[in-house]
């Protein structure tokens, strides 16, 4: 996956994947509009875009303080008539040992990644997480459109 | 934040980031020792989400007002951010919420004159009875 630096925000054309560095406090606020700014765009009811925000707004900070930083990439979807909205959190840090555990209700890894990843999962309609000791960690989400 | 009467109003602002989220808690811990205010509004009006990192710090603003002997609510919360904090498993438990500023004062009034200045844990929305 290509990098994105200082605080970087880049559009790559019409179809638009944008990618937002990670790597400080203030940039999971610059996620959070990014994200925001795209679920207005598709029309997306105010209640799911709150959802994906949210749930972005965890991942984007896990990303930073758990995966040392990396980035967030964003892009609209297709399929079968449907638009959604695809987020994708990719970092290279110490990655995760067990990653059925990290994703149990109620574990927390002791700085408060359980939380995160638990909690974001309920907020969002797809859900992946790629991770192993030394690998850093891939979050994949999707959000759908109602109706 | 701003002062009325014994009561002081913290509003959060839109572009909370973790930091100015630590930030607003030592400031009101600060303000309501200094200013010997009896009650604390935390107006979370203009948020447009509340993720957990926030909630953790709404949560531990209310126990240290509390902990300092001063009433305090969150209030102003939108429909889709409670919405969301609920599916998130995060109700704010055991923290008092009040639709507006005003219900909040009341609220606080309310609690001031049911159990003196020593102070209890407020209940669920709306006006204490």
């Amino acid at each position: 996956m290509d990098q994105a630096r200082d605080g970087d925000v880049r559009r790559d054309g019409p179809g638009d994947v944008q990618v937002v560095a990670l790597a400080a406090d203030g940039d999971v606020v610059r996620a959070r509009h990014a994200v925001r700014d795209l679920a207005v765009r598709l029309a997306f009811d105010l209640v799911t875009q709150t959802k994906l925000v949210t749930a972005a707004s965890e991942l984007a900070r896990n990303t930073v303080l758990h995966g040392g930083g990396g980035t967030m990439t964003l892009e609209p979807v297709q399929d079968a008539g449907r638009t959604g909205i695809r987020i994708t959190f990719a970092d290279e840090g110490p990655g995760i040992a067990q990653v059925d555990k990290a994703l149990t209700e109620g574990w927390s890894s002791g700085g408060g990644m359980g939380l995160g990843l638990t909690g974001s999962r309920r907020l969002v309609h797809e859900f992946s997480l790629d991770s192993a000791p030394g690998r850093g960690t891939t979050v994949t989400v999707v959000v759908w459109r109602r109706g | 934040m701003v002062r009325t009467g014994q009561v002081l109003i913290a509003t959060l602002g839109d572009e909370l980031d973790d930091q100015s989220a630590l930030g607003m808690l030592s400031d009101v811990a600060d303000r309501v020792a200094r200013d010997r205010v009896q009650g604390v509004l935390l107006d979370i009006s203009a948020l447009e989400i509340v993720d957990s990192f926030i909630c953790k710090v709404l949560g531990d603003t209310a126990a240290v007002v509390k902990v300092l002997g001063a009433q305090v609510a969150v209030v102003g919360m939108r429909p889709v951010v409670a919405i969301t904090l609920v599916e998130l498993g995060l109700p704010l438990t055991g923290v008092a919420t009040a639709l507006t500023v005003d219900h909040g004062l009341a609220l606080l009034a309310g609690s001031a004159a049911a159990v003196g200045p020593t102070g209890r844990e407020g209940g669920g929305p709306g006006p204490r009875r």
